[in-house]
């Protein structure tokens, strides 16, 4: 059995008076590909900002390679932080910055490298996306998903062993899209690195994901865990039935799955 | 047999065809009505068609109605809600609804109403509006968590400010010069032009009333000292809250709301180190040399009307500038200004990374922080009136 690297226990999340998530448990094991699906609006993206430790758990407890990020202090923290990567929704790209700047900033920072290794590094990261020869570009003068690619590239310039990606592939047209999932396998396969995933897209759950949780906005919590070859197969929920088999019944999507 | 015809004009809606609908009744003895439409039945019709159908409901109070539809010509979702509602009325009423001549359009139109959603009661959206006394107390507790929130914000900037002090080689030394410009150089032409135009104003002014007397002489000394004393510190901080303090609150709640400043965190920086830190020092560096450029463009405004108006020379105007003023006022006006830059682009900043919501959050937060920085020079400058007023 592969090493648990994320062990969720009884996270209960929201903000103000607003419970978002109630009691998940859920566990991500080393090098495995760990999708979150579900509705918009249902928390997804909480649920990740809660992971990498932006927000303030209600209660329960997230732990990181076994210590405990809701407790944790300030320098393993620290310490833990150097170990993901992340891309948020929004790609959230320094806007200030030049692509060179944004992927170059966390090298400059937490590193030694030399200048040269560093304009090195850049290089191939960017490449690694499809996004060679931009260093010198703007955020702004991008696409949207030539920035979720950018925001990979600077997600995984430190190397990190978690990465976390906030749908990745929203707004790609279906090439890119299926490049970005090849790219993301080929990751997950070259360097074993664990990839907490929100995604949509259908075919980038089958083709990507080894295990997925669905949450659920009325229940405010997971209503499926497993494989998704499975799930579609024999899941007893007829949400989750819908949601894999989407386009496939017509009648039942009408009530069900509204995402 | 009873007749009625109504018809109903739309206007001058350009965007649907301009007839107006047409709808006639028509009720038989046996207590079955029978409605023809015809015309549109679209968003500015409905309602008028509605209207009419209550009142054959009332009127007649018929056991079944019978709508022919195969008149209609044109019909939009609003006019397909309209038949679905008059439906689910029918069924919670008790009369019996039947529709004829029914086209496959009108029929797929209608499929797209969500019945289910139009029986849910409306989801409560508006609360009810506070009442005064809720209101007070709403406004108290949020002025509260406000002070609570710039004083803990004040201390991390102090925290990391002796942080900063002890590493300095972490500052962000290239922002701090990109900040110097956009704070200092870019803000001279604005400070010099208003300043010498104040200090235009006020010789002028106080030559009117000095000049009864005789006592020309005296403008520079007032001017001199009025510009050194209060309104040149004074002067500089108003411009620089409006031209800087805004735009570190706009530029730091801009990358809250792009979520830029989650991204750092998880990249394990600092945002108050990262980004406020070079914008607190770049404005302390340079706020003593644009309040010093704002005292000298006052007195050049100044000297301009005394040699031009008030027949002082040149060389007498220098003279009596620097006997009325000494260097324990200027290294105290400095000093001010010194207090006054980290002010303004603290509070910048904080109100930056307060900023919730989106781009009128940043709206918002920019407004607050001019407001908060005007209120925070009124009071700092009250305060050195008095202590100075006890040395
Ligand atoms: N910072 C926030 N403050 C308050 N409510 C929030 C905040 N962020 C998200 N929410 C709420 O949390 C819920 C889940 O949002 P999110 O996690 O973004 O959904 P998604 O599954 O689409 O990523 C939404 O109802 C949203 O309104
Ligand atoms: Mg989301």
């Amino acid at each position: 059995m592969a090493r648990v690297i994320i062990e969720v226990v009884g996270l209960t999340a929201g903000f103000g008076d607003d419970i978002i998530l109630r009691d998940l448990n859920f566990k991500v094991y080393e090098g495995e590909i760990f999708v979150i699906v579900g509705g918009s609006g249902c928390g997804k993206s909480t649920l990740l900002k809660h992971l990498i430790g932006l927000h303030e758990v209600k209660s329960g407890r997230i732990l990181l390679f076994g210590k405990d990020i809701t407790t944790a202090r300030e320098e393993e923290l620290m310490r833990l932080k150097q170990e993901m990567g992340v891309l948020f929704q929004t790609s959230a790209l320094f806007g200030s910055m030049t692509l060179y700047e944004n992927i170059a900033l966390p090298l400059q920072e937490f590193t030694t490298l030399s200048q040269d290794t560093i304009d090195m590094l850049v290089k191939i990261k960017l490449a690694m996306v499809g996004l060679e020869g931009y260093e010198n570009h703007f955020p702004n003068e991008l696409s949207g998903g030539m920035k979720k690619r950018a925001g990979i590239a600077r997600a995984m310039a430190l190397d990190p062993s978690i990465l976390f990606l906030d749908e990745p592939s929203a707004g790609l047209d279906p090439v890119t899209s299926a490049e970005l999932d090849g790219l993301i396998k080929k990751i997950n396969r070259g360097t074993g690195t664990t990839m907490v995933i929100v995604t949509h897209e259908l075919e980038s759950i089958f083709s990507i994901s080894d295990r997925i949780i669905m949450l659920d906005k009325s229940k405010k919590g997971i209503i499926a865990e497993g494989r998704p070859k499975e799930l579609k197969m024999y899941s007893p929920d007829p949400k989750v039935l819908n949601f894999f088999n989407r386009g496939a019944i017509s009648e039942a999507s009408r009530k069900g799955y509204k995402g | 047999m009873k007749n009625f015809k109504f018809f109903l004009y739309c206007g001058i809606h350009h965007n649907v065809p301009k007839e107006g609908s047409a709808f006639y009744s028509k009720t038989e003895e046996n207590g079955n009505t029978v409605i023809s439409l015809s015309g549109n039945i679209s968003l500015f019709t409905i309602e008028e068609i509605l209207l009419s159908l209550r009142e054959i409901l009332k009127e007649e109070q018929p056991k079944k109605i019978t709508i022919d539809l195969s008149k209609v010509e044109y019909l939009d979702t609003s006019g397909a809600l309209l038949l679905v509602r008059v439906e689910e009325e029918a069924k919670h009423s008790g009369f019996t609804l039947e529709y004829i001549n029914m086209d496959q359009k009108i029929k797929a139109m209608m499929g797209l109403i969500d019945r289910d959603v139009l029986m849910t009661p409306q989801t409560a959206t508006e609360k009810r509006g506070p009442g005064f006394i809720e209101r007070v107390g709403e406004e108290t507790v949020s002025l509260i968590k406000n002070i609570r929130e710039v004083v803990s914000f004040g201390g991390e900037l102090i925290y990391e400010t002796l942080y900063s002090f002890f590493h300095i080689k972490k500052i962000r030394w290239g922002d701090v010069i990109l900040y110097m410009k956009k704070v200092g150089v870019d803000g001279l032409p604005i400070i010099g032009l208003i300043s010498f135009l104040l200090g235009l104003i006020l010789a002028f002014m106080s030559s009117l009333q000095l000049k009864q007397f005789g006592a020309n002489i005296y403008v520079p000394s007032l001017l001199s000292i009025a510009m050194v004393r209060e309104l040149g510190p004074i002067m500089t901080a108003i411009l620089v809250t409006g031209r800087s303090g805004s735009a570190f609150a706009a530029e730091i709640g801009t990358m809250k709301v792009n979520e830029e400043i989650d991204a750092l965190i998880t990249m394990g920086f600092n945002p108050v180190r990262f980004l406020a830190i070079p914008k607190v020092f770049a404005t302390v560096i340079v706020m003593p040399f644009l309040t010093l450029f704002s005292d000298i463009s006052a007195f050049l405004g100044g000297m301009l009307i005394g040699v031009a108006i008030l027949d002082l020379t040149i060389y007498t105007y220098i003279q009596q500038t620097i006997k009325a003023i000494d260097v324990f006022n200027i290294l105290i006006s400095l000093f001010k200004s010194m207090v006054l830059a980290i002010l303004i682009a603290g509070i910048g900043c904080q109100r930056g990374f307060t900023v919730t919501g989106g781009a009128q959050g940043v709206g918002n937060a920019t407004t607050s922080a001019v407001v908060a920085g005007l209120f925070l020079i009124i009071i700092v400058d009250s305060i050195f009136a008095i202590v100075l007023n006890y040395i």
